[in-house]
This record gives C-alpha cells, sequence and structure tokens, in this order.
C-alpha cells in the first residue's frame, strides 16, 4: 500500500474531496447534458426543414463544432470573451456554456439522423389509414425514432462526462485538479502517491461511464430488428 | 488586432503543430494498427486474446484521455516506467483510438452478408484468405465513416497534450498569453492553426466517404 502510494487515499478526508471533485465535474457535464437534450431536440428538428438559410446556418454550426477540439471552444470562451467583451465569465460557467454549445450540435445531428431514418411509406401509410399529421407523428414516427435515438444519446452522455475532466484546463477545481493538491501536500511524506491517486480517478472515470455504455449497448441489441 | 504580434508569432505556432500533426498521426497509426488487429481477433473469438482486448476496450473507451495521460505520464514513473512525453502522447492517443476504431471495424466485418463468407469458403479458401481478400475490403469501406470520424476526433484530443508539458498549439497559446496579453491575437491563430490540421481531413473524409460508397454492394 505505501509503495504504490494508496495509503494517502485514506488520509485525513482526502477520499472524500476526490469524490467532491468528481461531483464538481460531473455536476458541470450534467448541466451541459440537461441543456444538449433539450436545445439538440429543437436544434435536429430544425434541421429537417428545407429552408436554405437554416440548413446554410446549421450546416456551419455543424462543421465548426465538429472540427474545433473542445479545448479551443474553452479557451475562446473563457479568455477570449473576457478580452473582446469585457465579460467576467467564472470558469464554470464557461465550460457550462461550451459543453452545451457542443452537445446541442451533436444531439441535434443525432435527432436528425433519427428523423430521416423513418423509411418514407411508415408516414404514407399512416395517411392513407386516414390517421392526421399530429397522430402520424406522435403513434408512429417519433416512437420509432426514439428507438434509434436513445442509445445513441447515452453515447454521447459518456462522451460528455469524459470531456468535462478538460475544465481542469481553465482552472476549476475538479476531481484533477483536487488529486494534484493531494499529491503536492503529502510529496514529503509519501512520494508515490501520484500513483495511487491517479490510479483512483481512472477508476472513478470508469465507474462514471461505464453503466451508460453498458445501458446503451443493451438497449441497441434489444431495439435492433 | 496587432498584425505584428500575429506575423511575429507565427512560426511559434508552426512549430507547435508539427509537433501537434506528428504525434496526431503517429497515434492515429497506431490506433489503426490496433484496432485492426483487436477487431479480427474479437471476431475469431480467439481464446484469451479476443478477451483481453474486451476488456482493453471497455476500459479505454470509459476513460478520458486526459486521465490516460496523467496516468502514463505521472503515475507510472512511481512503479518504475519512465515514458517520455512525446511517447506518452502517441502511445495514449493510440491507445484510446485503437478501441474506438476496434469498434468500428467490427461493426464493418459484422456488416458483410454471411453469404459472401460462405460462397468463398466453399471456393476453398482458408478462413485467413477470406477475411483478407473477402471480408476486410468491404468491411473496410462500410467502416469508412466512423473511420474518418475517429480519425478528427483523435487529431482534436490531441489539444489536452498540453496537460503533460507537451509544446503543442494550445500549449504555446496558453504560454503567449501567459506572456503578452495578446489574448485576441493568440487565440485568433490557435483557431487559424487548427483548421489547418482539421480542415482538409474533415473535406477528405467527406470526398472518401462518397468515393468507396460504390464499393459497398450486395445489400
Amino acid at each position: 500500500m505505501q509503495a504504490l502510494g494508496l495509503d494517502v487515499l485514506f488520509k485525513g478526508s482526502n477520499l472524500l474531496r476526490l469524490l467532491g471533485g468528481l461531483g464538481k465535474a460531473l455536476e458541470i457535464s450534467l448541466i451541459a447534458v440537461a441543456l444538449s437534450l433539450i436545445l439538440g431536440v429543437l436544434f435536429g428538428v430544425l434541421m429537417t426543414f428545407r429552408n436554405p438559410v437554416i440548413r446554410a446556418l446549421s450546416r456551419i454550426y455543424l462543421e465548426i463544432v465538429r472540427i474545433m477540439p473542445q479545448m479551443v471552444l474553452l479557451f475562446l470562451v473563457f479568455f477570449g470573451t473576457t478580452r473582446v467583451f469585457g465579460w467576467d465569465l467564472n470558469a464554470e460557467a464557461a465550460s457550462v456554456i461550451v459543453f452545451a454549445f457542443w452537445g446541442t450540435a451533436e444531439m441535434g445531428d443525432l435527432v436528425r439522423g433519427a428523423i430521416i431514418s423513418v423509411p418514407k411509406h411508415q408516414y404514407e401509410s399512416a395517411f392513407a389509414l386516414g390517421m392526421t399529421k399530429s397522430q402520424t407523428y406522435f403513434t408512429i414516427i417519433i416512437p420509432q425514432a426514439i428507438r434509434q435515438l436513445i442509445p445513441l444519446s447515452i453515447n454521447l452522455i459518456t462522451r460528455m462526462i469524459k470531456t468535462t475532466s478538460l475544465v481542469m484546463m481553465i482552472g476549476v477545481v475538479e476531481v484533477l485538479k483536487v488529486s494534484q493538491q493531494i499529491i503536492e501536500a503529502n510529496r514529503m511524506t509519501s512520494p508515490n502517491a501520484a500513483f495511487g491517486i491517479y490510479l483512483t480517478v481512472f477508476v472513478l472515470y470508469f465507474i462514471a461511464c461505464w453503466p451508460f455504455s453498458i445501458l446503451a449497448k443493451h438497449l441497441e441489441r434489444k431495439w435492433s430488428n | 488586432m496587432d498584425w505584428n504580434v500575429i506575423s511575429k508569432s507565427i512560426p511559434l505556432y508552426w512549430d507547435a503543430m508539427l509537433l501537434t500533426l506528428k504525434i496526431g498521426w503517429i497515434g492515429v497509426a497506431l490506433a489503426t494498427l490496433i484496432g485492426l488487429v483487436s477487431a479480427v481477433i474479437i471476431h475469431f473469438r480467439i481464446p484469451v486474446l479476443s478477451v483481453i482486448f474486451k476488456i482493453y476496450i471497455e476500459i479505454f473507451r470509459n476513460t478520458p484521455l486526459l486521465i490516460q495521460l496523467f496516468f502514463l505520464y505521472f503515475a507510472l514513473p512511481k512503479i518504475g516506467i519512465k515514458i517520455s512525453a512525446e511517447v506518452c502522447g502517441w502511445l495514449g492517443l493510440g491507445l484510446l483510438g485503437g478501441s474506438y476504431m476496434s469498434e468500428a471495424f467490427r461493426s464493418g466485418i459484422e456488416a458483410i452478408d454471411i453469404v459472401q463468407r460462405e460462397s468463398a469458403l466453399s471456393l476453398g479458401m482458408t478462413d485467413f484468405q477470406v477475411m483478407i481478400h473477402i471480408v476486410l475490403p468491404q468491411a473496410l469501406s462500410y467502416s469508412t465513416p466512423a473511420f474518418v470520424a475517429n480519425i478528427i476526433f483523435l487529431l482534436k484530443e490531441t489539444s489536452v497534450f498540453s496537460a503533460i508539458s507537451l509544446m503543442d498549439l494550445m500549449f504555446r497559446a496558453k504560454d503567449l498569453i501567459g506572456l503578452y496579453y495578446n489574448t485576441a491575437e493568440y487565440l485568433a491563430l490557435l483557431v487559424v492553426f487548427y483548421l489547418i490540421i482539421l480542415l482538409p481531413v474533415s473535406v477528405l473524409g467527406t470526398v472518401l466517404e462518397r468515393r468507396l460508397r460504390y464499393a459497398s454492394f450486395g445489400t
């Protein structure tokens, strides 16, 4: 235990502090996920419209998000807005903005894909049976689209949880920052703390993401015909 | 915008971009190799090895690259394994990417109709020949969209390398902002240089996808 630096975990409230740090990261990702799910559905529906202006704008938005690393977006929002507009955003607000901006685009693309994946004959048969437009959408199209959408959006959620580890780079005190503090504080008494602490963080992130992945895989298998 | 500042720092960014490109593409190559090997191994259900690769995929798909790098760079030296920052960079990227690529290739392999395999076997080809000549060429064309998306994802992930003090684009930008406070200029350069890295891949990917779609047949 000593050699691997795991003993540091049980000193004082170190383990609790680590969990608190993970909590902070998860909090940011959950707020961003909630925003992205809501805005993403709206954006996805918007993207199925045939209006050329909407098409061009959403295309540009998607490309920006797809090409720019999230880290660059974080820097742009956190440092850039202060410089250019004089806003004093705190790091957490900046990260929520960035992850929601990114998540909305990804979610929107998934929603669009799910909607257009429902074959045309489904609409036509529903209309032929005399169903109204809203009946068609709510009883025929949306249930099918959702089956395709849910596993994919769960995957997106795990990706967002993983990506929030970046917020440490703009100074949010989350699990990695706390780890660094603990390791620094115990430099003399247990020089190997880095191994134990980073191993723990690794496992913690795995525990946070794995259940989602399994759920997504399970639903995908269950609903695929 | 102060153009003087921009023209002066372009060479600095250029060097940083070369490093990012080098590590990024070595990582992508390693990821492709790991992905192909593990997809084939898991497909053939080779005992022991396929279980090991499955565990590897689950672990690396469910943890962030930043944590993986911290573990490789800061934690492993404590148990006597010292790896330089650069090797950590492409090794981490390759291991992360391998798990994603494996899934992409596997879904490509699974998409190939069983008829194709059976016909090849009935012509007297061995399992290995069927894989190399029949299944993989088609599977690769199926996996192209996911493959390109993974390459873009991996090249974007290189932005976390500054955390293990590699002098990449992110590191350079942060460094210069700290030194001279010309935030707007340095951030603009950062965006431009990432565009130089990623835009060609994105455009090429779209072209490639369109071409390879003709390669998939039998459906």
